[in-house]
């Protein structure tokens, strides 16, 4: 994805990751920032199903050419499904990270958590 | 279809049944059924696939290799933190002597006492250096020399009844150093730099307390810039009762002019593959060998080199000491990398405390001549200094204006340089520096050399302001052109598929 | 003395004057005046610098105080054995071009050192029998205690299970490293010659095993592996490279790391370095594999080209996380290593083995004819053998090595059990008549002390 896109319907974390939230439940990735800044990625193992994930804390990692880096939970939760289809292809999460290269579904344990979360405009001032 | 000479087939596709190179004496003994042996269920049923092919293949196939290397010796290797030297020819003819090249390591000591008086001399030349009097040669690369220190940190505060968690580092620090610290078993913790390129010595007042185990540097760092405040680092960092940790990949730039133990430091290493020129051999070997303070010294690794003087006029012998209760023990087998101690020494000898205050002072001088060339090539202006100051053996630059206002990276402007026959400088480090480009000439290099580097990157830039797809497309004239390394890293082939 | 610096006083001035400053002195503001070393006295205690002859000289001088083994007729091995060493490796790894660049960061002007790793990795992988090799090591204990690291890394389990019969520098090797990452080792110990593995239970991250082992004795490694997994833990195994032509291999027999000293390929002796260490491992290991790789690609024109790879698991990218803090390999060790391979080819590296087994066999038997010198232990051997000695070894060492002949290594240094042991090693240089040599001597030693004759000559 070659130019900078912060969809509204999604919620941000600081640390560069994305939330789209539903009933309970949200899907986590990366955005274009930190697939920017991450380079071609070449490697995703996904985190075990069933496994807790707590918010703000690395729960796993997206390794690229030049960088390894964690990915920051942006809300706590337990996980549902994982995205086994980057295995192939995990340069899908430069391509698409908000559509096919998201990273694991979860559901949620404390969905108050979500007011913490910056909109599509607070994170993009954020990146200035 | 015609093969063209550089055809970069390698040694296997090359393999063809039946041809060989090896041809083995004779058998002067009982010949024996191997199965009488070696019983059948513990062998394997087909020998390993190596390649078959005669004596004038195998040189005529690493001749046509060696080809498409550059080399130092062929060519300018600005490297940042690699010291990239001359490497003396008298080295090679001197470790290629049988009584050093043929010693087998487990010897008697007795009948090796040249080999172990070389390692005393270079032992006690390594310590008047770096100011720190016990040193042991055995760690086999500067990064093996970082897992010592951290363990001996540890072993340090462990016999003072202390457990301590933490090492500090400088953000600018060596890849190396953070691995290692957790290796040790400790945790990183980063300490900031301030405007000037030095510790930035509030953060490290607040992070510096009773968990801290070491503070791991390198001086002058690897921004290429002497740590003024060395003095007061020190005592910060002993006053927590912590050790102080010396990285010496840049001792290039203070050999004879100051010493790490005089600034305070507990622990040193050396790179003998870097400021004693070790050739690099295309990625080792190298040795790493430590000098430490009094208070380090009894737990340095086992077995240590002695000399003794019994005293009744013979002379000094010298000998292999493992009668070390607090040694933290052995990181290798057998000495260490004696090959290297005697080209290392050898250098040492040739060149005498004269001669070593000259390469620092040279190094320095060629660093600084070559930053200040690059401004008046009008370098400045795309590539400026990443900070203000006289550097020391080495310099770093920013390419941040180079990639705003010319479109072109770093990255770009190294691959452009390798069309003009030189080595690019180190890039992407240290990281603090957006798109950095590090610079160290050595001492060995000639005015006319550097003089030829700053024309070579103001013209790379003067092409840049025309055309810079020519940077980003480059290079054109090596052996192979840019390479995907995303897909080398996704679906990594790593050895060669054998039918 | 020569600093090969070729800065005269005309350049200096012309440098100092674009730089700006009267004085190299002033070069060096920085440095606190407190820490300065006053050049006028030389500054570093250390002897004048000399001429390339005088360097030379000291340097021979030096040499003709030890004894090589082309001075005496030596069975020493423990871990380095004295091969012939083809003189195609001299003039290849002498080469400028392959002695004197760095890592290759720029693949495109080091593609032959980087096709040279894979060519390395590729036959490293036929001797062991697993898919995963890296571009060297150090050397043969510290590969054994990076293999360490990488088993406590992939399973998390806090203990290793290390063998006896492990070469006694990488039991303390991998000892000193893991006391550094928190893991408890414990010890299998030899019966007749072979490991007995204790019960094995879900603690255990790892057993550490040697083919052949440091007695010389050739291990079942098949059944230890399969323990091991059975218990949930790897099984890495440090080898010796050449017997590997002809035992059934690591990967064969279930091995997870199979590590090793690789002197014995192409290396000199070097009063024990450098050499290198190889290291390969199972597929599932890939992305733990600590230390340099090479990896097969394409260029943008489509030419096949070769480029590290996988270097986030190193230490420059992934810091903190890496999986070792190598940085320097072994480049020009293992160029010695793969061309030595080379010319010994698929047929020769049988033939050589074979050769050495039959000396091997030939010496243990005339070995043990002699009264008073048995067999330490009936497994089968490669290439090298422990006898038990029936009188002080390092006595018997002594009279033999007055005789020229250095005998072997006493075993008592590192195995207290074995307090008159004597481990031996044939390489194709130990003809049958410098074998026959060996057994009139030690005989005579052996001999001499069982009579106790007095002190040796």
């Amino acid at each position: 994805m070659s130019d900078a896109s912060y969809p509204d319907d999604l919620l941000y974390h600081p640390e560069h990751d994305w939330a789209r939230v539903q009933d309970g439940a949200a899907t986590f990735g990366i955005t274009w920032f930190a697939q920017d800044a991450l380079g071609e990625v070449v490697f995703f193992e996904p985190p075990d199903v069933g496994s807790t994930v707590t918010k703000d804390e690395p729960y796993t990692e997206v390794e690229s050419v030049k960088a390894v880096s964690d990915v920051i939970a942006p809300l706590s939760g337990e996980i549902v499904e994982v995205n086994n289809g980057l295995a192939e292809n995990p340069e899908t999460i430069n391509d698409e990270p908000y559509g096919k290269g998201w990273l694991v579904k979860v559901k949620l344990s404390d969905p108050d958590e979500v007011s913490s979360l910056l909109d599509a405009a607070a994170y993009r001032a954020s990146l200035i | 279809m015609i093969r063209s000479a550089d055809d970069g087939l390698t040694i296997f596709e090359r393999s063809k049944r039946g041809r060989r190179a090896f041809v083995a004496p004779e058998l002067d003994v009982p010949d024996v059924p191997l199965d009488e042996l070696l019983p059948a269920e513990l062998r394997r049923r087909e020998p390993p696939r190596l390649p078959e092919v005669s004596e004038p293949e195998i040189v005529r196939h690493y001749n046509r290799l060696s080809k498409r290397n550059f080399d130092l010796d062929t060519g300018f290797y600005p490297l940042g933190s690699c010291t990239m030297k001359h490497n003396p020819k008298l080295h090679e003819r001197v470790a290629a002597l049988p009584g050093h090249a043929k010693l087998h390591p487990l010897q008697h000591p007795r009948r090796a006492q040249g080999a172990l008086e070389l390692m005393w001399n270079l032992q006690q030349a390594l310590g008047e250096i770096a100011g720190l009097p016990h040193v042991s040669l055995q760690p086999s690369a500067g990064s093996h020399g970082e897992l010592a220190g951290v363990l001996l940190t540890r072993a340090y505060h462990e016999d003072r009844g202390e457990q301590r968690t933490k090492v500090l580092t400088p953000d600018t620090a060596h890849g190396t150093n953070p691995a290692t610290v957790t290796m040790g078993g400790y945790e990183v913790v980063k300490v900031g730099i301030d405007a000037r390129g030095n510790v930035d010595l509030d953060d490290l007042r607040a992070k510096a307390d009773a968990d801290v185990a070491c503070l791991m540097l390198t001086n002058p760092s690897t921004l290429g810039l002497f740590e003024t405040g060395i003095e007061e680092i020190a005592g910060i960092v002993h006053g927590v009762g912590a050790t102080l940790y010396y990285d010496g990949a840049n001792l290039n730039a203070i050999m004879g002019i100051c010493r790490p133990g005089d600034m305070g430091f507990d622990i040193v290493h050396f790179n003998l593959h870097k400021s004693f020129t070790q050739p690099h051999g295309g990625g080792g070997p190298g040795a790493g060998p430590i000098a430490v303070s009094d208070r380090i010294e009894p737990y340095l690794p086992r077995p240590q080199v002695v000399r003794r003087d019994d005293g009744n006029g013979d002379g000094p012998t010298f000998d292999l000491d493992y009668d070390r209760p607090k040694s933290i023990g052995r990181l290798r087998g057998f000495q260490g990398n004696y090959g290297v101690f005697v080209r290392s020494y050898a250098y040492i000898r040739s060149l005498g405390a004269v001669g070593l205050r000259e390469v620092s002072e040279v190094a320095v001088l060629n660093a600084n001549y070559l930053l200040a060339k690059l401004r008046t090539a009008g370098v400045a202006e795309y590539l400026p200094a990443a900070y203000d100051r006289i550097c020391m053996h080495e310099f770093v630059l920013s390419g941040a204006p180079m990639k705003r206002e010319l479109g072109i990276r770093t990255l770009d402007l190294a691959k452009r340089m390798l069309d003009f026959g030189v080595h690019p400088p180190t890039v992407y480090f240290p990281l603090v520096v957006e798109e950095a480009l590090m610079v160290e000439p050595t001492e060995t290099e000639t005015k006319e050399t550097l003089d030829n580097f700053a024309e070579i990157v103001a013209e790379i830039l003067r092409e840049a302001r025309e055309d810079p797809e020519i940077a980003r497309a480059a290079p054109y004239t090596t052996p192979v052109r840019r390479l995907d390394e995303a897909s080398a890293a996704r679906k990594p082939v790593i050895r060669q598929a054998l039918s | 003395m020569s600093s090969y610096v070729s800065a005269t006083a005309a350049d200096r001035r012309e440098m100092l004057a674009e730089i700006g400053v009267s004085s190299i002195e002033d070069l060096f503001a920085d440095i606190p005046a407190r820490l300065r070393l006053d050049a006028a006295d030389g500054a570093l205690r250390l002897d004048r610098g000399r001429s390339e002859q005088e360097v030379y000289e000291e340097l021979r001088a030096l040499a003709a105080r030890n004894i090589s083994t082309e001075d005496e007729l030596s069975f020493l091995g423990a871990g380095m054995y004295d091969h012939y060493v083809p003189a195609l490796i001299d003039s290849i790894i002498g080469r400028s071009e392959f002695l004197t660049p760095y890592t290759p960061y720029q693949p495109e002007i080091s593609q032959g050192g980087l096709q040279a790793m894979f060519e390395y990795q590729t036959a490293i992988s036929e001797l062991t029998g697993l898919p995963v090799s890296n571009a060297s090591v150090y050397e043969g204990p510290s590969a054994v205690g990076a293999a360490g690291y990488v088993a406590k890394l992939t399973n998390g389990r806090r203990r290793f299970v290390v063998s006896r019969g492990v070469h006694p520098h990488s039991r303390e090797t991998l000892l000193t490293l893991s006391r550094g990452y928190g893991m408890e080792v414990v010890e299998a110990p030899l019966r007749g010659g072979a490991t007995v593995l204790p019960e094995l239970d879900g603690d255990v991250s790892a057993i550490v095993v040697q083919q052949p082992n440091f007695l010389g004795a050739v291990e079942d490694l098949t059944e230890l592996a399969s323990a091991a997994r059975d218990a949930g833990a790897l099984t890495i195994c440090a080898c010796d490279p050449l017997p590997l032509a002809l035992l059934k291999s690591p990967g064969e027999c279930g091995v997870d790391l199979a590590v090793g000293e690789g002197q014995t390929l192409g290396n000199r002796l070097d009063f024990g370095g450098p050499s290198f260490g190889f290291f390969t491992a199972t597929e599932a290991l890939l992305r733990r594999m600590p230390g340099r790789i090479a990896g097969e690609t394409r260029d943008v024109d489509g030419k096949r080209g070769f480029v590290l790879t996988l270097q986030t698991r190193e230490q420059h990218i992934r810091r903190e996380k890496a999986t070792s803090n190598i940085c320097t390999s072994q480049a020009l060790n293992a160029l010695a290593g793969v061309i030595y391979l080379s010319w010994l080819g698929k047929r020769g590296i049988v033939e050589l083995t074979e050769l050495m087994v039959k000396r091997t066999a030939y010496a243990r038997a005339r070995l043990t004819a002699i009264p008073g010198v048995a067999l330490l232990h009936e497994r089968p051997v490669v290439r090298e053998f422990a006898l038990a000695l029936d009188a002080p070894a390092g006595r018997v060492i002594d009279r033999c090595l007055a005789h020229g002949v250095n005998p072997g290594y006493a075993l008592g240094t590192d195995y207290p059990e074995h307090e008159d042991g004597l481990l031996v090693a044939i390489t194709e240089r130990r003809t049958r008549a410098d074998i026959d040599r060996l057994v009139d001597v030690l005989g005579a030693a052996v001999a001499a002390e069982r009579a106790n004759v007095g002190a040796p000559a």
